[in-house]
């Protein structure tokens, strides 16, 4: 799976879990997740949730700690569809 | 953990402390319970001349059973440091009215508890099994390091 295929697959993922004054069209790569999309805490871990349904992958704590943007949930996901 | 030392660690006290004792708690779920005091400060309000508790304040309380209590059983064998809460959403039916001197039983099953977010499906009833109140409670539940 290229990283093109996860961030098309990623998107609506993270679109459902925006606060409704932040667009979909802000989910860049680099877009930060808590700080710049506004995304709660809790709404990370749904965030996840769905992500290990989408990618039938499983995640663990230090994965969560270290998803910061767009773009490290696109390397975690590489990373573990590969594997 | 038992119930005594679960309800030690709550960070609540009078008069936002809506627990009196917990009836069982295991890895699945947890049954609590608390009878509200006919003097509670918010029946001077709610409402004018007629006491009835409000939604907040049975939202709080199976939040509180629901799950800090029983979050803090299932954080209980992992680290034993105090907890950062933050409620995080609630959706809660109300069926019947609690009024002044009433005991309600809160049943909180697991629905999931994974990266510090505990979700719940919770149930208020009262002493004669009807259903007050029912939902889906969340939060998170992050262990203080010192």
């Amino acid at each position: 799976m290229t990283s093109e295929e996860i961030y098309t697959k990623l998107q609506p993922i993270i679109a459902a879990y925006l606060p409704e004054d932040v667009s979909a069209e802000n989910i860049k790569k680099d877009a930060d997740l808590t700080q710049e999309l506004n995304i709660n805490s809790a709404h990370l871990v749904d965030v996840v949730l769905d992500v290990e349904d989408a990618f039938d992958i499983e995640l663990s704590n230090n994965d969560l700690e270290s998803l910061r943007t767009v773009n490290d949930a696109i390397a975690i996901i590489a990373n573990k569809v590969e594997n | 953990m038992k119930p005594t030392e679960i309800i030690a660690k709550l960070p609540y006290s009078h008069p936002f402390l809506f627990v009196d004792s917990i009836d069982t708690v295991n890895d699945e779920g947890l049954v609590g319970r608390y009878t509200f005091r006919t003097d509670e400060y918010f029946y001077k309000g709610h409402f004018k001349d007629h006491p009835v508790t409000p939604g907040v304040i049975l939202t709080e309380c199976m939040a509180q059973l629901g799950l800090v209590c029983f979050g803090i059983y299932l954080l209980s064998e992992s680290s034993g440091e105090d907890l950062q809460l933050a409620l995080s959403s609630t959706e809660i039916d109300f069926l019947k009215p609690v009024y002044p001197g009433d005991t309600v039983i809160v049943i909180s099953e697991k629905i999931y508890f994974r990266f510090n977010k505990l979700k719940c499906k919770v149930k208020m009833t009262n002493a004669d099994d009807e259903i007050l109140c029912t939902g889906i409670i969340s939060g998170m539940l992050i262990p203080k390091r010192s």
